[in-house]
This record gives structure tokens, C-alpha cells and sequence, in this order.
């Protein structure tokens, strides 16, 4: 298991620095200067030349991947060319938004998955098992945009119990989890389709297996049997897809809070995209990308801590 | 299936014993041979819209880029059947227009994701080893970005556009084709006709081409359906945020972020789009799920038979 473990570990770490690379590369190999950018286009040759030595973009690229990558390193995520903050800050600052509306938007998720997953797999062939086997399918189909808005339309335009969107910040925290209801729910509902599908899957597949059988054959009932033995087996799987959920959960808050105008991680990216801040937008990727392959990783290796059948296979 | 489940799958039935007989009939009931309703709705669904994109090309109701101030906002009429939009335009004919963006992206990601993907997926599952283990932990390193997150990167590097929208779509598939790739691959590669294959003297390359493609094809297919609908879900999503197809050419996802403006006065604006994306998304993960099931018929029919109603 420990080496197991470390070799795990040696991999995210070269995927990391794989990832870094590939993020760099992208957003620095393509021609454009972010001098001239920064300085628009009444710029004088010698201004930009001058503020790109300022900004250390004269150096050899692979120098100015390693200033950058060290920055990282050390907690230190550069300034902003437009914003001119520095850009850790604004980070820590939308993920004091994009945090909470991805946990939320989790719990929701959860609340949706387990019963729809749990009762499409008893009532498995027959109607109302279809009816719950749909959900996630139909579910899978909703554009978070389009549920968004549906949100916006049911409980803000016409009965204005939540708000449409903006954030007031955490100073009045009930106003602010009130103005984070709607996109949680809004990204909640969609993951929790999707991992609806998981659930049932792999409770079917307890359903199938020998030992609930045998559990059966004992004299438990159905219920009795999935819930000593089937719940805990079939919660193995889903470890898996709530750590990719969560990955995934991420990403949607992006576009979740693009409709309801939230200043989070998401909002962040996009402005930077729009105003050619590439340094921001390297930061974000990067940390995003980090988060994913951070979470695969954990997931691999909880996998086997749950499941002691898996620790034979390397 | 073991016989004990199979036993037990009559027992599980005892209490209607006609049903059990008629299980034995060509003809018995619908209820036992579930038709593959997956397969017909979502073939439908998705063959409807592959259709409206294809009319588009050479006729639409009315011009989608034509303006009309007079008609700002018209709700559904005869002359616009589904209304018009804030500029006047004809909603109509900007979803089927909208369509040709939707299947240009997901044909084109889909296409790369397979591109790509595939022949890395066999040549890990062939030659193992290094070249598995290389192929394996690039793919892993490209997982680490998800669709959306490759496609905002690649729009502030090379500027948004519906084509690097298709780009970014699939290069973020190709670890998922390659994965699937391989791992049916190895399943196939480990057979015993495989072996008798090698034994025989075929070719590394004759048996990829004669064996291990055709079996894995349809799980392959379902694959690549499913990646379209998840294309149309994110090109949508990038054409919403504007990372995509620009003004003027109609996109759903635009069209989205168009009504959005008018979601207390015109909701209509907004829904066509939104039927449009979920339905064609509906569609291409039916289909997935029906040629899917296609391949897991035997299976599943036995699986389902031995179930035990619950109590």
C-alpha cells in the first residue's frame, strides 16, 4: 500500500508539471504581446518595449516558465496586467463564492441522487422504476444554462423569493446564501441527474450479486439485505464518481455563475479571457486543472483504501 | 447467466405463470422482450435533428439573419411560426440555422476525439508495456482538463470561434475514446480466438483490423453518440458565455443568451432554444444508451429475468 501510494503520488506530481507545461506553452507560445495589449493600440513601439521588459517578458520562455511555476510554488500567482491586483487575492476572493456554491450545489446534488438512484434500482422493470431511471437521463439533458433560467423565471421574476442574481457579499450572510440558493440548486439538480444514473447502476449491480442472494436465501427481505450488506458495496463505485462530480461540479460553476452573475472563480476566468488578461487566465487554468488531477488522484487511492480487494491489482 | 439464476428467475415469476409460458411464444408479450425504446427515440430525436440542419443549408422559412424592426419581439404568428426575436428576425429559422453549428461542432469533436483517440487506444492495448503506460498517463494528464476549462484557454490563446470551440471539445475527448479504446481492446486482445490468431501467424496490425475493430465497434459507436450530446451540451454552454460562434451567425447557446434580456416579457425566446438543446442532447445519449444496449441485449435480458421483485 505505502508504495503503492508514493508511486501514485511520484505520477500526479509529474502530471502536474505535464499540466503546468501544457498551460504555459498554450497561453505563451502563440504570437501577441501582452505589453501591447495592456497598453492598447495608440502604444509606441518603445512603451511596449519597454513595459515588457518591466513585466519580464523579454526573458527565454523556458526562464519565464520557471519564474513562473517557482511563483506558484511559493503561494505567488503574479499581478493582474489589467486589474494591476494582485491576482492570489482575487482568487482567494472568488473562491470565498465559488467554494460554498460548489458545496451546496454538492449537498443538493446528493439529496437528488441517492433516493432516485436507490428506488430506480428496486423498482427495477417496473414502471415507476422507468420513471425514476428517467429522470436521470431527461435530467442529464437540462443545460445548466436552461435550468438556470428556469430558476430565474420560476422563483425570481415571478415570485421573487430569490434573487436573479449579484452577491452581496458574506458581510450579511443570510442575504448571501439566499442569493446562492438558485445557482446551487440550478448546478445540484443537473449533477445530481447524472450521478442518479451512477446510483442506480451500482445499486443494480448489488442487486444482482451473489451474496445478497445468499442474504435473501437467510430470510432477509429486499430492503433488510441492500441495507446491511448491498449499500456498502455499492457505495464503493460511487466514491469514484463523486470525487469526478466534484471535478465536474467545478467546471459548471463557471457557466452557473456566468447566469447569475456571481463574482466567482468562474467570472473571474471569463473577464480575464475578455480583457487579454492571459496571466489570470494561466493562474485559473492551472489551479483548476490542478484540482482535477488532484481529485482523480484521491480518488484512485481512497478506492483502494475502501475496497481491500483492489490493493492486489497494480 | 448461471442456471441457478435462471431457475430462480422462474421462480421469481411463479405468480404469473402465463407470462412465464408465453415467455416461450415468438410472440409473447411486450413486457418480457423489452424493445429497445432507447435505441427508436433517441435514433428519431437525433435523426430529426441531423435533418433540420441538413434543410437548413438550402431553405429556411424565412432569411435568419434578415432584420425587421417593425416585427421586434412578434410572438408566434403564421407568417413566424415560432415569432421573432429583439431584432425581428425569425426564430424559426435561426434554430434550424443554429442546428448547422451544433452538428459542425460535435461531428468535428467527435471526429478528433476518434482521431485521435482510437489508435492510441489500440496501439496502448496492443504494444503495452511503455507505449501503455506513455499513452495512459497522457490521456490522464489531458483528463485533468476538463471540456469547458480546455476550450475558455484555448479562446483566450487562438480567439473564439465555432471551430476552436470543436477542437477544444475534442481534444478534451480524446482520453475518453482512448480509455474506452483500450479496454475493450485488452478484453478482446486476451481471447482465445485472438490467440489462435497469433498462433496462425496473423499480423499485429491484420489482427487489430479483423478482430478487435469490428468487436469493439459498437461499444465505440455508443461512445461517440454519447460525446456528441455532451459536445452540443458544452458548445452551447461556450456559445451562452460568448467563448464560441459570434454575432451574427445564429447558435443556440447565443440564442440563450439573447432572450435572456427578456426573460420577464418574452420566456418564449429563451424556450425554443432550450427545446432544442435538450432534445437533441436527449436524443444523441438515448441513442448512446440504445446501441449500448444492443451490444449488452443478451446480457441484460438475462440479467433483468433473474431479478427478484423486492419486497
Amino acid at each position: 500500500m505505502t508504495s503503492y501510494l508514493l508511486r501514485r503520488l511520484g505520477t500526479v506530481l509529474v502530471t502536474l508539471v505535464g499540466a503546468s507545461i501544457v498551460v504555459f506553452s498554450v497561453l505563451n507560445v502563440l504570437p501577441g504581446s501582452p505589453a501591447a495589449v495592456i497598453l492598447g493600440q495608440q502604444a509606441t513601439p518603445r512603451a511596449v518595449r519597454q513595459l515588457t521588459a518591466q513585466l519580464g517578458l523579454d526573458k527565454p520562455l523556458w526562464r519565464q516558465y520557471l519564474d513562473w511555476a517557482a511563483g506558484l510554488l511559493h503561494g505567488r500567482l503574479g499581478v493582474s496586467y489589467v486589474s494591476h491586483v494582485a491576482i492570489g487575492q482575487e482568487i482567494g476572493q472568488a473562491l470565498s463564492v465559488t467554494g460554498p456554491l460548489v458545496g451546496l450545489a454538492m449537498l443538493v446534488g446528493l439529496a437528488i441522487a441517492l433516493p432516485v438512484g436507490v428506488g430506480g434500482a428496486l423498482r427495477h422493470g417496473r414502471p415507476s422504476g422507468s420513471l425514476l431511471g428517467a429522470v436521470g437521463q431527461v435530467g442529464m439533458a437540462v443545460p445548466t444554462v436552461v435550468g438556470g433560467l428556469l430558476l430565474i423565471v420560476a422563483f425570481a421574476l415571478r415570485t421573487h423569493l430569490f434573487p436573479s442574481g449579484g452577491f452581496p457579499g458574506w458581510s450579511d450572510p443570510l442575504q448571501a446564501l439566499r442569493s446562492l440558493v438558485l445557482p446551487a440548486v440550478t448546478l445540484g439538480v443537473v449533477e445530481g441527474a447524472i450521478l442518479s444514473r451512477y446510483v442506480r447502476a451500482s445499486v443494480l449491480e448489488q442487486l444482482r450479486s451473489d451474496y445478497l442472494r445468499t442474504a435473501r436465501a437467510q430470510g432477509l427481505r429486499m430492503g433488510q439485505a441492500l441495507r446491511r450488506h448491498g449499500l456498502r458495496n455499492a457505495a464503493i463505485p460511487l466514491v469514484t464518481v463523486l470525487g469526478l462530480e466534484l471535478a465536474s461540479l467545478v467546471v459548471g460553476a463557471i457557466v452557473v455563475e456566468n447566469v447569475f452573475d456571481l463574482p466567482g472563480i468562474g467570472t473571474l476566468l471569463l473577464d480575464a479571457v475578455d480583457n487579454r488578461d492571459l496571466l489570470t487566465v494561466q493562474d485559473i487554468a492551472m489551479l483548476v486543472a490542478a484540482t482535477v488531477l488532484v481529485l482523480n488522484a484521491a480518488v484512485d487511492i481512497s478506492y483502494r483504501l475502501i475496497d481491500p480487494r483492489t490493493r492486489g491489482r497494480s | 447467466m448461471s442456471p441457478f439464476s435462471a431457475a430462480e428467475s422462474r421462480g421469481g415469476r411463479s405468480r404469473r405463470p402465463d407470462e412465464a409460458a408465453s415467455d416461450l411464444l415468438p410472440d409473447g408479450p411486450v413486457r418480457h422482450r423489452p424493445r429497445n425504446v432507447s435505441l427508436v427515440v433517441g435514433g428519431t430525436i437525433a435523426a430529426a435533428v441531423v435533418l433540420a440542419a441538413l434543410v437548413s443549408l438550402v431553405w429556411t422559412p424565412d432569411n435568419p439573419l434578415a432584420v425587421d424592426p417593425a416585427l421586434r419581439l412578434a410572438g408566434p404568428s403564421a407568417a413566424h411560426l415560432l415569432g421573432t426575436d429583439e431584432y425581428g428576425r425569425d426564430v424559426l429559422s435561426r434554430l434550424m440555422a443554429g442546428s448547422q453549428v451544433t452538428m459542425y461542432v460535435g461531428t468535428l469533436a467527435v471526429l478528433i476525439a476518434v482521431g485521435i483517440g482510437l489508435p492510441a487506444g489500440l496501439g496502448a492495448a496492443q504494444r503495452g508495456g511503455i507505449v501503455g503506460q506513455v499513452v495512459l498517463r497522457l490521456a490522464d494528464l489531458v483528463y485533468g482538463f476538463p471540456a469547458l476549462l480546455t476550450a475558455i484557454v484555448l479562446a483566450a490563446a487562438i480567439g473564439a470561434s465555432t471551430s476552436t470551440v470543436a477542437l477544444a471539445l475534442g481534444i478534451a475527448y480524446v482520453p475518453v475514446i482512448t480509455r474506452v479504446t483500450r479496454s475493450t481492446a485488452l478484453v478482446v486482445l486476451g481471447s482465445d480466438y485472438v490467440l489462435a490468431a497469433r498462433a496462425y501467424g496473423r499480423r499485429p496490425l491484420a489482427i487489430l483490423r479483423r478482430h478487435v475493430l469490428p468487436a469493439i465497434a459498437t461499444t465505440l459507436v455508443a461512445q461517440m453518440s454519447l460525446l456528441f450530446s455532451l459536445a452540443v451540451l458544452a458548445e452551447a454552454a461556450l456559445d451562452y458565455l460568448g467563448l464560441g460562434t459570434t454575432a451574427p451567425t445564429p447558435s443556440w447557446g447565443a440564442m440563450l443568451q439573447d432572450g435572456q434580456s427578456y426573460l420577464g416579457s418574452d420566456v418564449l425566446l429563451t424556450v425554443w432554444p432550450s427545446l432544442a438543446i435538450f432534445l437533441c442532447v436527449l436524443g444523441f445519449s438515448l441513442l448512446a444508451d440504445g446501441v449500448a444496449d444492443r451490444r449488452h441485449d443478451a446480457v441484460t435480458r438475462a440479467g433483468a429475468s433473474s431479478r427478484t421483485s423486492p419486497s
